[in-house]
């Protein structure tokens, strides 16, 4: 029996242990090393022959250099800023989209909502490269958008969306649009019925019951949907690389070109520590709110 | 909640839906087009899938991205159905609370850092890089989705019923077998198919543990997208897009008669 459960935990936990935990290790110890010109493209590096006195020596030789150079280059520290600034933005853009769909599936009959379900479901299975991609044609100087506008007469010259801010923009909110509207709508669905009734017999006008009785109900799933779009949206590669254009700066998109154009594999570690030490506090925050919401359903 | 549909209602829902779907409607119908320039209409034309077919490199691609999603998915419902059952079910154990950190955390990591963390590790391992190391990447992050769905429904499932079959001189392995399992068979499956179509999705962790000799699907698509849109690469969207489309109506549809049999043996049960 114990056997059985000592193997039972041991699997999955030396497989975590190995191929999750270890490689954080690995990326912390040669951020703190140095480029060079070798293979691997650092120094110093461990040479377990040698003992303690060369684990002693292996350590007196890693230092923080990377982590001041990161806050001296301004490439870097912009990178960070943009990055925060963008994700922020496109997690508000996301929730103003969101909100008004996820309300509307509240409200639809019974029978609709599995449909209205799986139609929100349906685009997360779908390839996330492709659904990105899918702008590209849209969004372009001759693409779909610019086209419709120009026949309508809106505009006279096309508008110059692809290649910028703007676009990514839009590549966020369009991807992460699912992972907005289920949380609201899971708040929105369970919300007593009677107690908007009440409002409104007390008074109340629709709007101010919407703003006084069922948007203070949905704050937990508004809370749960904005961190999964701000999580993601902040490390974000795809979007920015095939959307965005020289003025998008994310971090994401840096630490990529830092390991495979550069080849500076130090720096590019010493961005990705840095990067995870921001997550963690949204990261945290989530969490609580999460165990918050699942000890009120208790 | 269930209040008069209001056109207010109605027209969020349109337009909502209409945002989701039109980029892939639109992909979906210039597939079929005729010319080479992608924004131009030129009549009806399946030539571009002609193209794909003898496509050599889109398909070994094809044949890589496979092979990877189903032996790294089923070995990630494998290890993420254990890491489940030990999360819900072991109770304390020393490294409890970093053990649900390591389940937890992957899912909200961002992919450059697990893909540069595992590439440095395979690294340090002296491992060549190829298939096996995409392989065992993607075990690694998918297997914590796995135990995510599998770990919801085992929390809610009736512990007894386990003790009982224990009771009656079940080995816990049997019992494991014949009563948990098929149990939690429809959470393993859907634990299967999420892991199945992140591996299959993967371009950002594949890219990084990848070595130059493999390649799989979306690594081949996202430097194809790089130089621009293309009609081949709209009509291998459009059947990517099938594929799913067929796979997640009909999964639905078959939980969706699981559940409708279960009520009906329950029933049965209760008039015996």
């Amino acid at each position: 029996m114990n056997l059985r459960r000592l193997f039972l935990i041991l699997t999955p936990y030396a497989w975590l242990l190995l191929f999750f935990l270890i490689p954080f290790a690995i990326v912390l110890k040669i951020a703190l090393s140095d480029y060079a010109i070798s293979i691997p493209p650092y120094t110093p590096t461990l040479d377990i022959s040698a003992g303690w006195e060369g684990f002693k020596e292996f350590v007196s030789e890693l230092d923080a250099e990377n982590f001041a150079f990161l806050a001296t280059d301004a490439l870097y520290y912009t990178a960070y800023l943009s990055s925060l600034k963008i994700a922020l933005i496109s997690t508000v853009l996301t929730l103003v989209v969101a909100y008004p769909i996820a309300y509307g599936m509240a409200q639809a009959s019974q029978e609709w909502r599995p449909t209205l379900m799986m139609l929100v479901i349906l685009p997360f299975w779908t390839s996330f490269l492709i659904r990105v991609y899918s702008w590209i044609g849209i969004l372009s100087n001759e693409g779909f958008l610019n086209q419709f506008l120009l026949w309508t007469g809106i505009i006279n010259e096309p508008l110059a969306i692809m290649n910028t801010q703007n676009a990514v923009y839009i590549g966020i909110v369009y991807s992460y649009l699912p992972f907005m509207i289920l949380p609201i709508y899971a708040a929105l669905e369970k919300l007593d019925e009677s107690l908007i009734e009440a409002a409104e017999d007390l008074g109340c006008s629709k709007i101010s019951a919407f703003w006084l009785v069922t948007f203070p109900l949905s704050i937990p799933g508004v809370i749960a949907g904005c961190f999964l779009v701000f999580i993601p949206a902040l490390g974000e590669f795809v979007i920015p690389s095939l959307l965005g254009g020289s003025d998008t700066l994310m971090i994401g998109k840096v630490l990529y070109e830092e390991f495979f154009s550069n080849r500076d594999w130090p720096v590019a570690s010493a961005v990705a520590v840095v990067l995870l030490l921001i997550l963690i506090v949204p990261i945290v925050l989530f969490q609580r709110n999460e165990q918050r919401q699942r000890e009120a359903n208790q | 909640m269930n209040r008069r549909f209001s056109w207010f209602n109605a027209t969020a829902l349109t337009l909502g839906f209409a945002f989701l779907y039109l980029p892939m409607l639109i992909l979906v119908i210039y597939s079929f087009n005729a010319s080479k320039l992608v924004t131009v209409w030129a009549g009806f034309s399946t030539r571009w899938y002609g193209e794909l077919i003898h496509n050599e490199a889109f398909l070994s691609a094809a044949w890589v991205t496979l092979k990877v999603a189903v032996v790294s998915s089923t070995v990630a419902t494998v290890l993420g159905t254990m890491a489940a059952y030990v999360m819900v079910r072991a109770g304390r154990f020393w490294g409890r609370t970093l053990f649900s950190g390591m389940i937890y955390a992957p899912l909200v990591m961002p992919e450059v850092i697990t893909g540069l963390a595992m590439l440095l590790l395979f690294i340090s391992l002296g491992l060549d890089r190829g298939v096996f190391t995409i392989i065992l990447a993607h075990i690694t992050f998918t297997m914590c989705f796995v135990s995510v769905v599998v770990s919801s429904r085992l929390a809610t499932f009736d512990k007894s019923l386990e003790e009982a079959a224990l009771d009656l001189g079940c080995t816990p392995f049997d019992a494991f077998k014949s009563v948990t399992l098929p149990i939690i068979a429809p959470a393993v499956i859907s634990g299967w198919l999420l892991a199945f179509t992140l591996s299959l999705d993967d371009l950002v962790i594949s890219q990084f543990v990848a070595g130059p000799s493999s390649t799989t699907l979306p690594m081949k698509i996202f430097s194809a997208v790089r130089l621009g849109v293309s009609p081949e690469i709209n009509a291998l969207s459009t059947i990517l897009i099938s594929i799913v489309t067929i796979g997640v109506i009909s999964a639905s549809l078959i939980s969706k008669r699981s559940i409708a049999r279960q009520r009906a043996d329950e029933q049965k049960a209760l008039q015996q």
